[in-house]
């Protein structure tokens, strides 16, 4: 052994390799997702949902907010009324139109706010552990220890209702869960040998974190979020429904369903309405999540 | 350090003696100084939870490593070689001890920062796979240390660059190639470029070369020697395989139990081994030559719990040797602190210790006790 | 083993603190002066000084918490603002029905879901389970409100079959499970409220029966010869832990999220009582409500947590 002799030159020669396509992860979740056509054709109903939200104004036949005594509770087609008109003789579709906006705005941003403050506090639990975690992860486990409508209704009940309490209760509703995926994909990542490594070169907590430890952690943490968006457009509108969200005369898709309620033995077809659409819109986001699911399930 | 070179053969990542600019004290100032380094992890349990004990993972280690040599460090898995890895790169903070590195205390107020000192050392990790993100190019991987350091990202990509054209591997091939495209090989390649982005003084190598098949190993053998000589660099070499150890190393370090049991000139301590354990590791490695295979393993069970060793010297459950005085006192490691002498920690070579069979003067040699069959030697 | 079970009890205490913390506090973020939240705006001086001295209105937040603590301990949850009876009252009474609508839901989840589920797992990726995984993502996106207004719309209002609300002929308010002009006013709610736990009860047993038939001992039971009918009764056994499990955890989640199915259909539990207590601004009956129902849901996970960590001690989950 002790006489293989080799030059520097040898020892540094350069190894070849067989030119190979080179994908980074995400180019690889990009790639699989673009053979996956039920998750593609359910993330364009998003979109499409999405996209007649934000141009409802266009879109609208008629004034969401004109009312009509002689118009009242009309069924579906009714004149110009497509889906009819409500118990105040509003237009059914221009309501449904920019109740959406209202809808998924509070499904929504509750969502995306709890992912980045949950997110990070669970990062930041996972990455320093000892006992900023415990005090982190304790205060998350006494909010994790409500039922999450009950706990959406006993903040926004006791604030009072309002489409700003509503989404307030909600992200407290999803920071919890939130946070927890994140510690745990973040503690599980911070013991492997590259933060190790990152750290032997000097670098400082908040670096390692955001060039090593955001790549490996975002995504199941944008997985599980994606998995909440229907979850909070279930829970708004069911806030609405109560009365603790949206307040009327806004035109919101649980509200509507509320009001619309007391009129199911007149027009019971009309009063399913709002009702299909947060169950189309719900069912979307749950598929297409589980289709990212699938997607980001590779393991390098 | 040019002491050993006359002794035998040079060994292929021996001591090259070129001036470095860096050198703060003289040649004969030892690069790495560790005294007394000592680590308890804390074992949780019971209903609340509270440390129910430790385990002793180093146990007040002290050695020097001298400029320009490799120190080879052996000893079963599980005594401590990773863990003395991380303290010396102060990845974990020890509980006591020191560390001096050319001259100055790391970690203290008038000596040197952490961070500096990180700058200079650094260290290969045992692991392949879990030590490369696997979210990242490896040119990135490698480049990282560099911007940490305050290198533009131009730089930062030209020196990665550099060094992977060092290590063997085509930058426009590799650059841009993820960890699980590369073999285990190509991977250990990469960790040691990314070791040397930021042109360290000394390198810890924890197993470098041990997940690798013989041919890989080999090779990367040869480059670790061609890059010492390149950039005139320090080894630490860690790793349980013995004939490794004796190939790349100037002097050996044997670690049992968190302790430091014997250190000397790596022909001293494979010729004339001094302490029963390192004698019993020498003597249970597979001979190439048959007639030399010894019949009955010499080294029998599995070492004690690191977190209830055995009182005295560590090694006496199982040390054919062992006799009530090892029971009672821990033998110390003689003077460590000269860089060429060969020191034991064990009863049988302190004058008057009380053992039956103790030396009779502090330079005493090893008493060859029989029965311990002197295999191996390549 | 005893000491997991010790150190999950005793972590259960400061988590039911914590829940106690958080209930407190809904008086304080309700807008306006925390007395007001309390009383109803036509008390009198005398009432509002008494309770002011009963509640220590006039000492700091700590030890209004402790005041308060000690009073719940003792079954004091003050009093309703809108009727004046003792907020124990009404909850208790509320609480025996929300039981049996979550018990009905849950039982009706599990036997349906169970089936499906293992059918699905048995052929999975065939046809059936393409079908029943289908199910199962309805059933976990249906807004189940809905779901109650169209059941009504269906069996109240054109079949005529089924009652719309109440618990009972004639708006009584006690219920007997053996009458059926009793019952059949608890089956809407009850499979209304079953949806969510179907979904999810079909997933996990599917995962669990995939899982399981998967295992490499199963192959060797076949080979043993064993009929697929004892691989399936095999198969039952092996899932049903964790299955079990996780109905429990439904139902403690439907006790607290009874709420809407309950306003639907006027169900006289908890739900109903939280949704009065919205409308009327009822906040002791909502603190009382929130913090018995979160306790209870608690108390299941960690009985639940302690019986699997019995069944197979190799789960000691954090
Ligand atoms: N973070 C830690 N917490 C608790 N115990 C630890 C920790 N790290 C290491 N140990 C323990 O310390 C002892 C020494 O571990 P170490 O990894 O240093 O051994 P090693 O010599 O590198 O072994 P190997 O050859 O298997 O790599 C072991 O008993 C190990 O279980
Ligand atoms: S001190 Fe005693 S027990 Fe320890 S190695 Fe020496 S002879 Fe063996
Ligand atoms: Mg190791």
């Amino acid at each position: 052994m002790a006489n293989i002799t080799m030059s520097p030159s040898d020892a540094g020669a350069v190894q070849s390799a067989p030119a190979v396509m080179v994908r980074s992860y995400w180019q690889n979740v990009g790639y699989r997702l673009r053979y996956d056509y039920l998750t593609l054709f359910f993330g364009a109903v998003v979109i499409l949902i999405l996209l007649s939200a934000i141009f409802a104004p266009l879109l609208a036949p008629m004034d969401p907010y004109q009312s009509s005594l002689i118009n009242r509770l009309k069924p579906i087609g009714y004149k110009d009324f497509h889906l009819g008109t409500d118990e105040l003789g509003r237009d059914i579709l221009s309501r449904m139109l920019y109740g959406g906006r209202i809808s998924l705005t509070m499904g929504i941003m509750p969502v995306l706010v709890a992912t980045i403050v949950g997110g990070t506090l669970g990062i930041v639990a996972g990455f320093l552990g000892g006992r900023t975690n415990m005090l982190i992860m304790r205060m998350v486990d006494v909010f994790y220890a409500f039922p999450s409508i009950l706990l959406a209704v006993a903040i926004s009940g006791a604030m009072g209702g309002g489409v700003v309490n509503g989404m307030l209760s909600l992200t407290l509703v999803f920071i919890p869960p939130l946070c927890r995926v994140a510690e745990t994909a973040t503690s599980q990542v911070r013991n492997l040998d590259f933060v190790e490594a990152a750290r032997a070169t000097g670098a400082g907590t908040f670096s390692i974190i955001r060039v090593h430890i955001l790549g490996n952690v975002l995504g199941p943490i944008l997985v599980y979020s994606s998995s909440m968006v229907s979850v909070s457009i279930l829970l708004a509108s069911g806030l609405s429904f109560l009365g603790l969200g949206v307040t009327p005369p806004e035109p919101d898709w649980g509200l509507m369903l509320n009001t619309l309620r007391q009129a199911i033995y007149i027009n019971p077809l009309v009063c399913a309405i709002p009702g299909v659409a947060i169950l189309i819109t719900s069912i979307c986001f749950n598929l297409v999540s589980d289709g990212m699911r699938a997607a980001m399930d590779v393991r390098l | 350090m040019t002491a050993t070179e006359g002794s035998r053969t040079a060994s292929p990542l021996s001591a090259v003696d070129r001036k470095d600019m860096r050198d703060r004290g003289g040649d004969a100032q030892p690069m790495l100084i560790a005294r007394e380094l000592k680590k308890h992890f804390p074992i949780t349990g019971g209903v609340l939870n509270r440390p129910v004990g430790h385990v002793r993972a180093v146990d007040g280690v002290s050695f020097t490593v001298m400029k320009g040599e490799t120190l080879g460090v052996v000893g079963e898995s599980g005594c401590g070689k990773s863990t003395l890895a991380r303290l010396l790169m102060h990845l974990i903070v020890p509980d006591s001890g020191e560390l001096i590195f050319d001259g100055d205390a790391v970690g203290e107020s008038d000596g040197l920062s952490v961070r500096d000192m990180r700058r200079l050392m650094q260290m290969v990790f045992q692991d392949s796979y879990s030590s490369l993100n696997p979210r990242m190019p490896i040119e990135d991987s490698i480049s990282y240390g560099k911007k940490v350091h305050g290198a533009s990202e131009a730089e930062a990509k030209d020196a990665a660059r550099e060094l992977l054209t060092k290590v063997g591997l085509d930058p426009n091939l590799f650059g841009p190639r993820y960890p699980h495209e590369l073999s285990g090989g190509q991977k250990q390649r990469v960790n040691i470029a990314r070791a040397l982005v930021l042109e360290p003084r000394v390198v810890i190598l924890d197993e470098a070369v041990s997940a690798l098949d013989k041919s890989v190993e080999a090779q990367v053998l040869n480059l670790l020697r061609y890059l010492k000589q390149h950039f005139n660099l320090t080894y630490v070499f860690i790793s349980h395989d013995l004939n490794v150890v004796q190939y790349v190393s100037d002097r050996v370090l044997v670690m049992y139990l968190g302790e430091v049991v014997e250190i000397g000139p790596v022909d001293e301590i494979y010729e004339r081994p001094k302490h029963p354990y390192t004698q019993a590791l020498l003597a249970s490695r597979l001979s190439m030559d048959p007639d030399d295979r010894i019949e009955e393993p010499p080294l029998v069970g599995d070492p004690p719990n690191p977190i209830n060793p055995p009182s005295g010297c560590r090694f006496r459950t199982r040390c054919k040797f062992a006799e009530k005085i090892c029971e009672v006192d821990n033998p110390v490691l003689g003077d460590w602190a000269t860089a060429d002498a060969h020191v034991t920690a064990c009863h049988m070579f302190v004058p008057r210790s009380g053992h039956s069979m103790a030396v009779s003067s502090a330079s005493g040699s090893a008493p060859a006790p029989s029965g311990t069959a002197m295999a191996g030697g390549d | 083993m005893t000491a997991y079970i010790l150190r999950r009890l005793l972590y259960a205490i400061p988590i039911a603190l914590g829940v106690s913390i958080v209930c407190f506090a809904l008086v304080y973020i309700a807008p306006g002066d925390p007395l007001n939240s309390l009383l109803p705006e036509d008390a009198s001086a005398e009432t509002i000084a008494m309770v002011k001295k009963a509640y220590g209105f006039d000492k700091p937040i700590p030890v209004q918490y402790f005041i308060w603590l000690g009073k719940v301990l003792t079954g004091d949850f003050g009093h309703s603002i809108a009727s004046g009876r003792a907020v124990t009252d009404d909850l208790f009474k509320a609480l025996g029905n929300t039981v049996l609508l979550a018990a009905g839901a849950v039982m009706v989840a599990f036997s349906l879901a169970f089936v499906m589920g293992l059918v699905a797992g048995y052929h999975s990726g065939g046809p059936v389970d393409r079908v029943v995984t289908g199910v199962a993502v309805i059933g976990v996106s249906i807004p189940n409100y809905w779901l109650g207004i169209v059941m009504v719309i269906i069996f109240a209002v054109e079949l005529n079959v089924l009652p719309a609300t109440g618990m009972g002929p004639r708006g009584s308010d006690t219920f007997n499970f053996w009458e059926w002009n009793h019952f059949r006013h608890l089956l809407m709610p009850m499979v209304t409220l079953s949806m969510i736990p179907i979904g999810i009860i079909t997933r996990t047993t599917r995962a669990a029966v995939a899982e399981i038939l998967n295992q490499d001992f199963v192959e060797t039971l076949r080979a043993k010869g064993l009929s697929e009918r004892e691989i399936l009764i095999h198969v039952v056994k092996n899932s049903m832990p964790q299955v079990l499990a996780v109905m429990g955890l439904q139902f403690g989640y439907l006790m607290g999220g009874s709420i809407l199915v309950e306003t639907i259909f006027t169900w006289p539990g908890t739900g109903f009582l939280l949704n009065k207590a919205i409308l009327t601004r009822d906040l002791p009956v909502l603190q009382g409500t929130i913090l018995v129902l979160a306790m209870i849901f608690v108390a299941t996970n960690l009985v639940i947590d302690l019986l699997q960590t019995m069944v197979d001690p190799r789960l000691k989950r954090g």
